[in-house]
C-alpha cells in the first residue's frame, strides 16, 4: 500500500544504500543512547513490548475509501507516546526484525528503509508534534490534534525523503518529478488516515493513562479535563499550514505537467539522442533528471523539499536530545 | 538459612497519590504456609512487591532471618524470596522456557555445566522437563504456571511469594499445582482469592484490607465465620468437601 | 521447517554474515552482466537444496514481493529514453533494463533472506546480530518484541472479533474510530505489561544487562566455510563488474 515501505533489494543503487546505512547506523545508535537514558534498566521489556504493540498495529488494516484498506506506519504514534529516541529505536526494530526475520524488505535496503520509515517520520513527525502543540492550546483536544496533524506529516515526509533519495540513487529511468509527484500526492491521502488514527488512539491513551504520552507529560490533571474539542479555527489553521508547505510544492509538479505519462513519451526522442544535459557531473542520478523539461526549476524544488525534510528530522534529533525532562520516573 | 519473614509498619502509597499500604505487620514463620486473603485493592499485590524488593518500604522495615532489605542485601534478598506473579505471560519473556530458567541463576553469575544443572534440577522439580525447549507462548495454563515456577526455583529461595497461582487454570492445572506446592519445603506466602486452595494448603490465613493486616488465625475457623469474611467482600465457595476440586468460578 | 540439515545447525552468526556477504555482492552486480545473475540464481537453488528447503515452499514465500515487481514491472511504461516496441506496446529500453535489474535483486535478495529464516529459529536469528556487535539493547528489544508479538497480535483481534460480532463492519474512514481508539487502549495494556515483565526480571537479579547464556559460538570450520562461500560470488561480482 506505501510504496516507501520496506523497498526490497535494488531499487536504489548501492552508493545510496551504503550512505543511508551509515546515516541510519549513527542516528539510531544516538537514539539508542538517549533510550537507556530515559528508561535506564526498564529499557527492554518497555520498549520490546510497545514494539511489539506497533508491529501489530501495523498489521492492523482500517478502512481508508469505500472497502480498500491502509495500515498504520505508526512512526508519529511511536514518537508522540514513547518519545521520538524510543520511538526511533521501537519503529528501528520493528523494520530490522521484518527484514531479518520476515524476509519483509531486503537487507541491502535497511539503510533507506530504516530512515524512511523510521528516522524521518518519527524524528520529522516529533517536530511536526512539537511544532502544532506550541500553536494549539494545551488541552485534551490540542494534544489530539497535534497527534493528528504530526502524523499525517510524518507519512508526507517519509514519501518525501524516499522521492530525495530517488534523485540520488535511481535504479530506473523515472524522473524525480513523477516518483516525486506520486508518492506525495498518494502519501497526502493515505497520511489522512494515518493522522485521525493516530489523533484518537492518543487520545484513548490520554483518556486512561495520560502520564503515558510522552508528549503530553507537561499537561496538569485540569488541562486534560478540559476535554472540550479544540476551536475548529486553531485546527484548520494548523491543518492548512501542513496543506500549503506540502501540497504546495507537489502541485508545483502536477500543475506544471498536466499529462504526465504522454509528456514523457513525447519528451524521449529529445533524451533519446543522448544530449548532455547540464547536470551530467552532478551527484544525482542520471535516471532521477532524465525526462524533465525544466531541470533548474525541479532541482530548486527538490533542494527546497530536501531542505524541509533535514530541518524537520534535525529539528527532532535536537529536540530529543535536548529534552531532559525525557527522564521518566525510574520504578527503582 | 532462614525462611522467616518479619514485617513491620509498612507503608506505601504509589506517585499518583494512592495509598495502598498503611502500617502492615506480618510474621511469617520458617516452613509455614500462609494465605493471604482480601478484597481488590487491599494491597496485596503491592506487599508481594516489596517482599523482595521491587518496591521499596516508604516507612517500616522488613527483614528475613537475621536479613534486612536494603540496599546491600538486595541481591541477596532476590535470590532468596521467589516471586510467582499472577499472569505467567509476565513471568516468562524470555524465547524458550530453558532460557527463561536460566535467566535467574545467569544473573547470578552461573554458566555452562552448573547453569545447565540448575535448570535441569528446577525444571525437573516441576515435572517440565519436556518443556524446556517449547516457546512459552505455546504451552497450556498450566504449562505456564510450572515453567514460571521452574524459573523462581532456580534461585533456590528460602521463601516463595504467590500472586493468584490458581487464577486462569483448569480444575486439573489446579490440582497439579497444589500437590507440588504441597511437596515444596519453603516457606509459601500465597496471596489469593481462592478461598479452597487456602482451605487446602494453608493452617493459617491472614485478611487485608486497605494496607493493615486487620485478620489472623486458623484457616478453618476464619473460612467459617461468614460475618467476617462478607465484611472484607469475601466468600467460601459453596463445595462443602474442600478435597473435592470446586468448578471453575 | 526446522528440520536438521546441516544448514540448520551452522551458528547464526556465520549464516548472517553469509548472507549478507551474498546480498551486497547481488546488490554491486551490473544489471547487464546477465549471467552473473545466473550463477547467483543457481547458487540460491544449490543452497536451498542443500539445506532441505523444498523449492515449493521458497516460490510460495516469494509471493510476498509480488507487489514490488508489479511496481517494476511499470517502470518500462514510464520510464525515459529510446523505446522499443514490443507486442505492440512502447516501452522503454531503459525501464526494461531497470525493471529487470529491481525484480532480479530483488527475487535474489528476498530468497537469501527467506532460507535464513527457514534455517534458522528466531531467537537464534537475534542471537547471532548480537554477535554481530549489534547493540545488547537492540537485540534484547527484539527478543522482547518476538517474544511478545502474537501476544498482542491476539489480544488486537480478539477486540476485532469483539467488535465484528456486534455488528461492527468498518468500510470508510470515520468509521475508524473504534479501532483507533482499540488501539490506544492496546498501547497501555502493552506498556503496563511492560511495567510488569519488568518487575519479573528485578525479581529474578535483573540489572539492566542481559545475560549471556554461554551458548555455542561459531566454530572456525564453520567461518572457513562463510569465507569459501562469500568470496566465490565476490569474485562473480567483481568479475561482473570488471566486465561490463
Amino acid at each position: 500500500m506505501i510504496l516507501a515501505m520496506h523497498a526490497p533489494d535494488g531499487f536504489l543503487n548501492p552508493s545510496t544504500a551504503l550512505s543511508t546505512a551509515i546515516i541510519s547506523v549513527m542516528v539510531v545508535g544516538l537514539a539508542l543512547r538517549q533510550s537507556r537514558d530515559q528508561l535506564a534498566d526498564r529499557a527492554i521489556p518497555l520498549a520490546g513490548i510497545t514494539a511489539a504493540f506497533i508491529f501489530a498495529a501495523q498489521m492492523f488494516n482500517f478502512p481508508v475509501l469505500a472497502g480498500t484498506t491502509g495500515h498504520l506506519l505508526g512512526a508519529a504514534l511511536a514518537a508522540i507516546l514513547l518519545g521520538p529516541s524510543v520511538g526511533v529505536v521501537v519503529v528501528t526494530v520493528v523494520v530490522v526484525v521484518q527484514a531479518f526475520v520476515f524476509a519483509d524488505g531486503g537487507l541491502t535496503a535497511l539503510g533507506y528503509n530504516i530512515l524512511n520509515l523510521a528516522i524521518v517520520p518519527v524524528y520529522g513527525g516529533y517536530a511536526a508534534f512539537r511544532l502544532f502543540r506550541r500553536m494549539f492550546p494545551s488541552s485534551f483536544g490540542g494534544v489530539a490534534g497535534a497527534s493528528g496533524l504530526a502524523a499525517w506529516s510524518s507519512v508526507v515526509l517519509s514519501a518525501m525523503a524516499f522521492s530525495i533519495q530517488w534523485l540520488f540513487g535511481a535504479s530506473a529511468p523515472v524522473a524525480f518529478d513523477d516518483v516525486f509527484s506520486a508518492m506525495v500526492g498518494v502519501h497526502l491521502l493515505i497520511g489522512i488516515g494515518e493522522g485521525l488514527i493516530s489523533a484518537l488512539a492518543v487520545g484513548a491513551v490520554l483518556a486512561s493513562r495520560p502520564d503515558l504520552v510522552h508528549g503530553a507529560r507537561n499537561l496538569d490533571s485540569t488541562q486534560l479535563a478540559d476535554r472540550r474539542a479544540m476551536k475548529t479555527r486553531t485546527f484548520v489553521v494548523g491543518g492548512l499550514l501542513v496543506a500549503l508547505v506540502f501540497a504546495g510544492v507537489v502541485s508545483q509538479f502536477s500543475f506544471d505537467r498536466p499529462d504526465g505519462l504522454e509528456s514523457v513519451a513525447e519528451e524521449t526522442g529529445f533524451a533519446a539522442s543522448g544530449s548532455e544535459h547540464t547536470l551530467a557531473d552532478s551527484p544525482f542520478a542520471d535516471y532521477a533528471t532524465a525526462g524533465i523539461d525544466n531541470e533548474k526549476v525541479s532541482l530548486a524544488v527538490a533542494g527546497v523539499v530536501g531542505a524541509l525534510v533535514t530541518i524537520a528530522v534535525g529539528a527532532g534529533i535536537l529536540l530529543a536530545v535536548r529534552d531532559r525532562r525525557g527522564r521518566d520516573p525510574a520504578m527503582v | 538459612m532462614s525462611g522467616a519473614v518479619r514485617v513491620q509498619g509498612l507503608e506505601f502509597a504509589y506517585p499518583d497519590g494512592r495509598t495502598a499500604l498503611r502500617g502492615l505487620d506480618l510474621t511469617i514463620e520458617e516452613g509455614e504456609r500462609v494465605a493471604i486473603l482480601g478484597p481488590n485493592g487491599a494491597g496485596k499485590t503491592t506487599f508481594a512487591l516489596h517482599l523482595n524488593g521491587i518496591l521499596r518500604p516508604q516507612r517500616g522495615e522488613i527483614s528475613f532471618g537475621s536479613l534486612e532489605l536494603n540496599d546491600e542485601n538486595l541481591m541477596e534478598i532476590r535470590r532468596r524470596v521467589g516471586l510467582v506473579f499472577q499472569d505467567s505471560n509476565d513471568q516468562l519473556f524470555m524465547p524458550s522456557v530453558r532460557d527463561d530458567v536460566a535467566f535467574g541463576p545467569a544473573n547470578l553469575g552461573l554458566r555452562d555445566e552448573d547453569l545447565g544443572a540448575r535448570v535441569a534440577t528446577a525444571l525437573d522439580a516441576v515435572d517440565a522437563l519436556e518443556l524446556a525447549d517449547r516457546p512459552p507462548h505455546h504451552l497450556s495454563g498450566g504449562e505456564k504456571r510450572r515453567a514460571a515456577l521452574a524459573t523462581v526455583l532456580a534461585m533456590e529461595p528460602d521463601i516463595l511469594v504467590f500472586d493468584e497461582p490458581s487464577s486462569g487454570l483448569d480444575p486439573a492445572g489446579r490440582r497439579e499445582l497444589i500437590e507440588m506446592l504441597r511437596g515444596l519445603p519453603m516457606t509459601q506466602i500465597l496471596i489469593t482469592h481462592d478461598m479452597a486452595l487456602a482451605m487446602e494448603l494453608c493452617t493459617r490465613s491472614v485478611i487485608l484490607s486497605e494496607g493493615r493486616v486487620v485478620a489472623s488465625g486458623d484457616t478453618a475457623e476464619m473460612l467459617m465465620n461468614s460475618s467476617l469474611l462478607a465484611r472484607y467482600r469475601l466468600e467460601f465457595p459453596h463445595a462443602p468437601n474442600p478435597v473435592t476440586p470446586p468448578g471453575p468460578g | 521447517m526446522h528440520e536438521h540439515s546441516r544448514a540448520h545447525q551452522l551458528a547464526p552468526e556465520a549464516k548472517i554474515l553469509a548472507a549478507l556477504g551474498f546480498v551486497v555482492s547481488v546488490a554491486v552486480t551490473p544489471r547487464q552482466a546477465v549471467w552473473a545473475f545466473g550463477v547467483y540464481t543457481a547458487t540460491v537453488l544449490a543452497l536451498a537444496v542443500w539445506s532441505r528447503v523444498p523449492i515449493r515452499f521458497l516460490a510460495f514465500r516469494l509471493t510476498a514481493v509480488l507487489p514490488f515487481i508489479v511496481v517494476a514491472l511499470i517502470i518500462p511504461f514510464v520510464a525515459s529514453g529510446e523505446q522499443t516496441a514490443v507486442a505492440g506496446m512502447r516501452l522503454s529500453v531503459e525501464g526494461l533494463w531497470g525493471a529487470w535489474n529491481i525484480i532480479a535483486k530483488t527475487i535474489l535478495g528476498a530468497s537469501v533472506s527467506i532460507l535464513l529464516t527457514a534455517t534458522t529459529e528466531i531467537p537464534e536469528i537475534i542471537r547471532g546480530l548480537g554477535l554481530l556487535r549489534v547493540p545488547a539493547l537492540f537485540t534484547g528489544i527484539a527478543t522482547f518484541m518476538i517474544r511478545y508479538l502474537e501476544l498482542v497480535a491476539d489480544e488486537l483481534a480478539r477486540v476485532r472479533v469483539a467488535m465484528t460480532s456486534r455488528g461492527y463492519d468498518p468500510r470508510w474512514l470515520h468509521q475508524a474510530r473504534p479501532i483507533a481508539v482499540s488501539a490506544g487502549a492496546m498501547f497501555v495494556r502493552s506498556y503496563e505489561r511492560g511495567e510488569r515483565v519488568h518487575a519479573a526480571m528485578l525479581a529474578r537479579g535483573f540489572d539492566g544487562e542481559m545475560p549471556d547464556f554461554g551458548k555455542r559460538r561459531a566454530s572456525r570450520e564453520e567461518w572457513i566455510g562463510v569465507a569459501v562461500m562469500v568470496g566465490a560470488v565476490f569474485v562473480v561480482a567483481i568479475v561482473a563488474l570488471v566486465s561490463t
